[in-house]
């Protein structure tokens, strides 16, 4: 009896022992990342669209009235916004066909030259991206001053900032050369894990460089290239970090607002006195709802697994 | 990998110029500081250490540089700190552990992945003023770990996926726990990964501008990041104190960049987002 007991004790923990090791480890193992994911991920993902149904605003924080519809009603009749939708078009557009060009660009001569070349090339191309933003953009105040200063001034002669007199250029520019290693590492990678074997093959058949990157090196980069610029329209979507310090949406009126940083001046500066943080967090939720859709579908289009890879950190 | 054209010299010197513009805005910042006047890249009147007195004054009515510089060195270290630590717990869970959900928790990681988290910054400024951490360091460093910890969770989780698993197996069967495989077997063994992310953390923690300046307000709590803005937004820019307080912000990023532009390159190379 007392065996059969304690048998059955055992068996009990034993059990209890199971259940904790399938429950309660993986538990206690990912509880902080889930905390903080679910506080600052899921929660304001729920809370961006709630807030976008109320009248928060300044006068209204402690006690916010539910508008229904009433902000995104307000936000189709602002004159404003077809200027708005044209600029966030022109700022992604441009913005992306530089960062894939230059990034294409680079990957294809930096491995067409001497390993080391390439590599000190592709080191360079890292620095507007580990560079703090804000000294990134002080370079770019420095150099395009006006004329006896910036060295854009003295090139093209102009006695006013070349920030001031093409906005947009430079903020593509900017822009365009903090992304474009992004683009810059994924093709360089996939060109490196060509098989040589190619390469031979094309030489032997007399084939010329231009042809050889054209026919053979081109086709195999569709993937990559599908990818970089899905990924990188996603995020140009909503960011406005180097706008918002380059012209802050100037010079003069909305010149180079864009949706997300219009979104971020309604809800969160006191530029117009009272902030009307329900009407900001309507335009955020526009892009929250487009971010949630485009990102789960690139899930199932790239099955990102075999893209972002395993990540091969290799360290020398 | 291609091989090399006859005319490469000629693709080097494409090359150059293309990267050009970028060696010149370094030269910019190095250079500047150190004078009066600058035009262009060539200084024009003498030296100057009346640029750099920001270095024992406050300028402006603005904190004395120590203040900033403690908080940005505060703010990085931290985040680094704890993005390394839960991004590996919660990445060997994924990578190691067999429960209920786990298919799902990695589809969610990889789609918050791509997720832009910038556009979740007004609901953050919300919440953050709910939960009382609102213009306090605290709250921002918890911020700017969770934006990217799927990031890190995905990283570390390939990492612990490349270890072989035979010695970890080999310590459980003889009676170490789960917790104690992790710290003693696990971690020591990704160091490499760690040590990735930690960097990668770090540089993005150190220049990060957004956060900080969306959600602090007192000037005691700025970072450097804040600091450098508020000379920025100034009407009549000061560009000689500016490109100092710039070289002295961009130090740690230009000097490890000196010493380890391989090691970045590699770091960059390995799926960190952009």
């Amino acid at each position: 009896m007392q065996v059969q007991a304690r048998l059955a004790r055992e068996a009990t923990i034993g059990r209890a022992r199971t259940w904790a090791r399938r429950h309660l480890t993986p538990a206690a193992f990912l509880a902080p990342a889930t905390i903080l994911i679910v506080l600052f991920f899921l929660v304001p993902v729920v809370a961006t669209l709630l807030l976008s149904l109320t009248d928060i605003s300044t006068v209204t924080f402690r006690a916010p009235r539910w508008v229904g519809l009433e902000n995104y009603r307000y936000l189709f009749r602002d004159p404003f916004l077809p200027r708005i939708l044209l600029n966030t078009a022109r700022y992604v557009g441009l913005t992306l066909l530089f960062n894939v060009g230059m990034g294409l660009t680079l990957a294809l001569l930096s491995t067409s030259v001497r390993p080391g070349y390439g590599n000190q090339v592709r080191a360079l191309w890292l620095l507007p991206r580990i560079m703090p933003p804000v000294v990134y953009v002080l370079v770019w105040q420095g150099l395009t001053r006006e004329a006896p200063y910036g060295l854009v001034g003295i090139l093209t002669g102009s006695s006013r900032s070349w920030i001031t007199e093409h906005p947009w250029t430079t903020i593509v520019l900017a822009n365009g050369m903090v992304g474009a290693s992004f683009g810059m590492l994924i093709f360089t990678s996939a060109i490196r894990s060509m098989s040589p074997e190619l390469f031979y093959a094309a030489a032997v058949d007399g084939a010329t460089t231009w042809q050889t990157v054209r026919r053979v090196v081109l086709p195999l980069l569709r993937w990559p290239i599908l990818f970089v610029t899905a990924y990188q329209t996603l995020s140009l979507l909503t960011s406005f970090e180097y706008i918002l310090l380059l012209t802050d949406g100037g010079p003069g009126f909305f010149t180079t607002t864009v949706w997300s940083l219009h979104a971020y001046k309604l809800a969160l500066s006191n530029y117009y006195g009272n902030v009307q943080f329900g009407l900001g967090a309507a335009m955020a939720a526009v892009l929250v709802v487009i971010g949630v859709v485009v990102s789960v579908l690139y899930l199932r289009i790239f099955n990102f697994r075999a893209l972002i890879g395993e990540p091969k950190i290799e360290v020398p | 990998m291609p091989l090399l054209p006859p005319r490469w010299r000629l693709l080097v010197l494409v090359l150059a110029v293309l990267t050009l513009p970028i060696v010149t805005g370094v030269l910019w910042l190095l250079l500047t500081g150190w004078f009066d006047v600058v035009h262009g890249l060539l200084p024009v009147g003498g030296g100057s250490l009346e640029n750099w007195r920001f270095l024992w004054t406050s300028v402006g009515g603005r904190p004395p540089l120590r203040i900033p510089l403690m908080n940005s060195l505060i703010f990085a270290g931290v985040v680094a700190t704890l993005e390394v630590v839960i991004a590996s717990m919660a990445g060997y869970a994924i990578a190691r552990m067999a429960f209920p959900g786990r298919r799902g928790l990695l589809g969610l990681v990889l789609v918050l992945h791509a997720f832009p988290a910038v556009s979740l910054l007004i609901a953050i400024f919300y919440i953050l003023r709910i939960l009382g951490l609102f213009d306090t360091l605290l709250g921002v460093i918890l911020v700017k770990v969770a934006l990217e910890l799927p990031l890190g969770i995905w990283l570390m989780k390939g990492f612990f996926d490349y270890l072989s698993w035979e010695i970890e197996m080999a310590a459980l069967v003889d009676g170490m726990s789960r917790w104690g495989v992790f710290w003693r077997i696990a971690l020591p063994m990704a160091r490499p990964g760690l040590l990735a992310l930690g960097t990668f953390a770090l540089l993005s923690a150190w220049g990060e501008f957004i956060l900080p300046f969306t959600l602090i307000v007192s000037s005691q709590r700025w970072t450097m990041a804040m600091y450098m803005q508020s000379f920025l937004s100034e009407a009549f820019t000061d560009f000689g104190m500016m490109a100092a307080v710039g070289l002295v912000y961009a130090a740690p990023v230009l000097i490890l960049f000196a010493l380890g532009q391989r090691y970045l390159l590699n770091i960059y190379t390995g799926g960190v987002k952009g």
